[in-house]
């Protein structure tokens, strides 16, 4: 059994998993409200939403753990809802550290294969291999509490993988390490997953996790998927204001519809991307910091109100003489020409911009 | 530094002396011949009519109350710890009452119902029951008994156990490995509250040998019973037989310490 057996065995595995209309209550709060979502074979896919937006619930309705009052889940096809938790064929990764405390790190990689009765010399020289895989090989006896966090999720992620399972699930596996150890780890996860071609579910709060690791995120809010699409185009194109607000900065700033494809603001008109509205309608245009352009000018009306050192590039915020902000981000490089009270002019480039309706707050 | 010294030896020093003396009496009692010494008390006490006996019914007791209050409350606090937290107050005051009760009262209760039952139940194959739990070679009433009096300590000693570990997220882990509920609860769960299982165990143990009230207003004749009875007659013997007993019980607490201290043989590692 080597790494290239293993991939193999995974990929002519990899599933398909599909939430149909899952709905599911706790008490008066609605968890799922009608999710519908498919997980493509061999595809990382990321939920992504604030706290209580259902994301951890939806994952847990696959693993087993919660069931849903309406819909189904699908693996490959197949209505697994009624599957119980140990049947389904899905290993899991949790948020909190959860390696047998009583067992070593190669006992707990070799626990999934002794409840399926492999012999103890097999499941030894597997869960030798998961550990070599997750860079671990050498730590095999030590016990959980003589392992650091990112150490005890790499255990874990191994012992996801022991049962070479058709989905791997991931419930914020980062979010109880350090900064460092998460990009490392996030990388390492991303590499494996590939490898293996096993098709994977990941949870997080975090979009930078969510925009860097997965093939497409899904976006989440009140029980419902907002918009599922590659991180590039969740990006450049958010589908709604939610998911606009949600996926990295942006300013809302007022303009009217000069016509049905073109928007007056900030005194020049620009072209409209997605859903417009009639012209001579009061809308919020939406607008990435990098799609904002500010120049030194002694005779405009807007004010530095704020600079942010972020390495690279310094994060502007203006005020303009309407009172909304807007913010944007200039090479550091010429910071200096911005500062705080400075009177700046901003600009737009030829680019096509988001609107949405004033009301969709 | 060392006044805080100073103040360990002379707590300890006090502690020492408040429990060595009393016992250091009741060994020269039970040893002090007048003129000379002779451990004749402790040679004659295997020999003594009832002493193999008491003590074999009441370490059975203790062992069938250890199994049957574990059996009964390990499944029971793990259920509510994942299905019901809010109860657990209710439980928590379900299980302190034994401690409020007095054991007199108890035993009242149970003496009472003792004795109407083979009346009510005379015509019924019940009857055959209540004559069956009152078998003095093995009196399951008094395992019931004592049950019940344990729940306070074992409650305690389980609950602890378990806030100190994440329950839910263990048995999930297990589950999602491919282990079934009862599985999750004895490879993943179970290991994981050894030491509270073993206090659990230990506080039992210590109340069934040392129970006299119960046993002796039911008729019964188990160890602490044998020790009172004897001492009428015997009074040397059996303080012989209380210091005894009482290494006896230090033996097997260190025994089962000794147990739980041993880090658990590593299945995948020992056999393969």
């Amino acid at each position: 059994m080597t790494i290239s057996t293993l991939v193999k065995a995974a990929a002519t595995e990899a599933a398909t998993v599909e939430f149909r209309g899952l709905r599911r209550e706790f008490g008066p709060t609605v968890a799922l409200d009608g999710l519908d979502l498919t997980v493509q074979p061999g595809e990382l896919l990321a939920l992504l939403g604030p706290s209580g937006c259902g994301k951890t619930t939806a994952l847990r309705m696959l693993a087993g753990f919660e069931h849903p009052d309406s819909g189904q889940v699908l693996v490959d096809g197949e209505d697994v809802t009624g599957v119980p938790a140990h049947r389904r064929d899905a290993g899991m990764v949790f948020q909190s550290y959860s390696l047998f405390p009583h067992l070593n790190a190669l006992d707990n990689v070799a626990f999934g294969l002794r409840m399926r009765k492999v012999r103890a010399a097999e499941r030894r020289t597997r869960a030798a291999e998961l550990l070599e895989l997750v860079g671990l090989a050498d730590k095999g006896e030590r016990f959980p509490h003589q392992l650091s966090g990112g150490q005890q999720q790499r255990v874990a992620l191994a012992r996801a993988l022991a049962l070479r399972p058709r989905v791997l699930l991931l419930d914020e596996p980062l979010s109880a390490l350090d900064a460092k150890v998460r990009t490392t780890l996030r990388e390492e996860i991303r590499r494996l997953q590939q490898e293996l071609g096993i098709t994977t579910l990941f949870i997080t709060h975090d979009q930078e996790e969510a925009l860097s690791m997965a093939d497409r995120v899904a976006v989440m809010r009140d029980g419902r998927v907002e918009q599922c699409s590659t991180p590039t185009e969740l990006y450049s194109r958010p589908a709604t204001a939610f998911v606009a607000g949600f996926v990295g900065t942006m300013s809302r700033v007022p303009g009217v519809m000069a016509a049905g494809d073109t928007v007056e603001v900030l005194g020049r008109r620009v072209p409209v991307t997605g859903d417009g509205a009639a012209a001579g309608a009061s809308v919020d245009v939406l607008l990435r910091p990098e799609g904002v352009e500010v120049e030194p000018d002694p005779e405009a009306g807007g004010r530095v109100a704020a600079t942010a050192f972020l390495g690279a590039t310094t994060r502007i915020t203006v005020r303009l003489p309407d009172g909304c902000e807007v913010k944007a981000d200039v090479s550091t490089r010429r910071a200096g020409e911005f500062p705080v009270g400075a009177r700046v002019a901003v600009g737009l480039p030829d680019q096509a911009v988001m609107v949405v309706d004033r009301a969709a707050r | 530094m060392a006044r805080l010294n100073l103040w360990r030896w002379g707590v300890l020093g006090l502690a020492a002396l408040y429990f060595l003396v009393p016992l250091a009496a009741s060994v020269v009692f039970s040893v002090d011949m007048g003129d000379r010494i002779s451990f004749d008390a402790y040679s004659r006490i295997a020999g003594t009519d009832g002493f193999v006996t008491s003590l074999l019914l009441a370490l059975e007791l203790a062992v069938a109350t250890i199994a049957l209050v574990l059996l009964l409350m390990v499944p029971a606090m793990v259920a509510l710890r994942l299905g019901a937290p809010k109860l657990r107050p209710v439980v928590e005051i379900v299980c302190s009452l034994p401690l409020v009760v007095p054991p007199i009262a108890f035993v009242a209760g149970i003496s009472t119902v003792l004795k109407w039952g083979p009346e009510y139940l005379s015509r019924t194959p019940l009857f055959q029951t209540m004559v069956a739990i009152q078998n003095p070679d093995f009196p399951v009433v008094l395992v019931l008994a004592y049950v019940v009096m344990a729940l306070p300590f074992v409650y305690r000693a389980l609950d602890a156990g378990l806030r100190a570990i994440d329950v839910r997220t263990l048995v999930e882990a297990a589950r999602s490995c491919g282990a079934s509920w009862p599985q999750a609860l004895l490879q993943a769960v179970l290991p994981n509250l050894r030491g509270a299982l073993l206090n659990a165990s230990f506080l039992t143990l210590a109340l069934v040998l040392g129970e006299y009230t119960v046993a002796h207003l039911l008729g019964f004749r188990p160890f602490a019973v044998w020790i009172v009875d004897i001492s009428g007659a015997q009074a040397q013997m059996s303080v012989a037989v209380s210091v005894l007993s009482l290494l006896v019980t230090w033996v097997m607490l260190l025994a089962l310490a000794a147990l739980g201290g041993r880090r658990p043989a590593t299945p995948t590692a020992s056999q393969g």
